[in-house]
């Protein structure tokens, strides 16, 4: 296995998705490629930090409006629907 | 009449609240957007980049999903079903807004980063204990506004809200080559660019 190939398959052997095999030849590759090993680890990394980043968080405030906007709306429908 | 059940098979508590809305309970219905609205308005930050867009396709994905939900099969997870909704309410205001860009999922997105990485160094210490909490997300937002809208939407998905490569296929009615193809580029360029302000300094290199 070259550093090409193991490119190829880093997204499934991070997500645990690769027969036992592959997964072999995948770390014996990391033992002796120090490259490849960093990068797995950094794009590992990558993952983690945008999984616990909290980006885009909703406020309560907004998420109460929002809710409420959307229920309404909801009513609204199912009233004009049961009158037609 | 509703998909048929496996035997043995439990119902969700989630497919117990969507039965209950098909059949008129709006507060059934409350309850999953209480349950959804934080992630659909994720995805949609993420994909229109814009906030009040995001706030019009909560709004939007959630009564399209309500108005449509007697076709809801429940053969998928009324989750995945709904981030479809929310997706394509997304692009459509990513595109209205950026005319000039045609926006498509299916896009093939071809860029210098998907190659080998060009720079490989390790990352110390972590960037958790190298930036504050708030300098942190200003450089996530930043690098991943950066990405194509195609890899941004799988990467936000998968490795975001933790929907599987099949959950994610069906959502975004890609082929699962196709999510797993745009999630490594999504990942590797990621990594290419945040490495940057990450990699380990040499003794003696400022901060920034």
């Amino acid at each position: 296995m070259n550093c090409s190939d193991f490119l190829k398959e880093l997204t499934d052997y991070l997500d645990e998705a690769l027969d036992a095999r592959t997964r072999a030849e995948l770390e014996e590759h990391l033992q002796w490629c120090h490259n490849c090993f960093v990068i797995c680890n950094t794009t590992k990394k990558t993952i983690e930090i945008y999984r616990d980043s909290q980006l885009y968080e909703l406020p309560d405030d907004l998420r109460t409006r929002l809710r409420s906007a959307i229920v309404n709306k909801c009513q609204t429908k199912k009233t004009s629907s049961e009158k037609a | 009449m509703g998909a048929i059940q496996k035997i043995n098979e439990p119902v969700s508590d989630e497919l117990v609240l969507v039965r209950a809305a098909k059949r008129g309970d709006i507060g059934a219905f409350e309850q999953l957007v209480h349950r959804y609205d934080r992630n659909v308005f994720r995805i949609a930050q993420h994909i229109t980049q814009n906030r009040e867009d995001a706030e019009d396709v909560v709004q939007d994905a959630f009564l399209k999903a309500y108005e449509n939900l007697q076709s809801f099969q429940e053969q998928s997870k009324f989750y995945t079903w709904l981030v479809r909704i929310a997706v394509n309410e997304a692009l459509m205001r990513l595109r209205r807004r950026r005319p000039e860009r045609m926006v498509s999922l299916d896009e093939e997105v071809k860029t210098d980063e998907d190659s080998m990485p060009r720079e490989v160094a390790d990352w110390s210490p972590n960037p958790e204990q190298l930036y504050s909490q708030s300098e942190l997300r200003d450089i996530l937002t930043k690098t991943i506004q950066g990405l194509p809208s195609s890899f941004r939407t799988v990467f936000v998905l998968r490795d975001v809200e933790g929907l599987s490569t099949e959950e994610t296929a069906e959502a975004l009615e890609l082929s699962i080559p196709a999510v797993k193809s745009r999630l490594l580029r999504a990942r590797l360029q990621l990594r290419e660019r945040l490495n940057k302000y990450f990699k380990k300094r040499r003794t003696g290199d400022s901060k920034k």
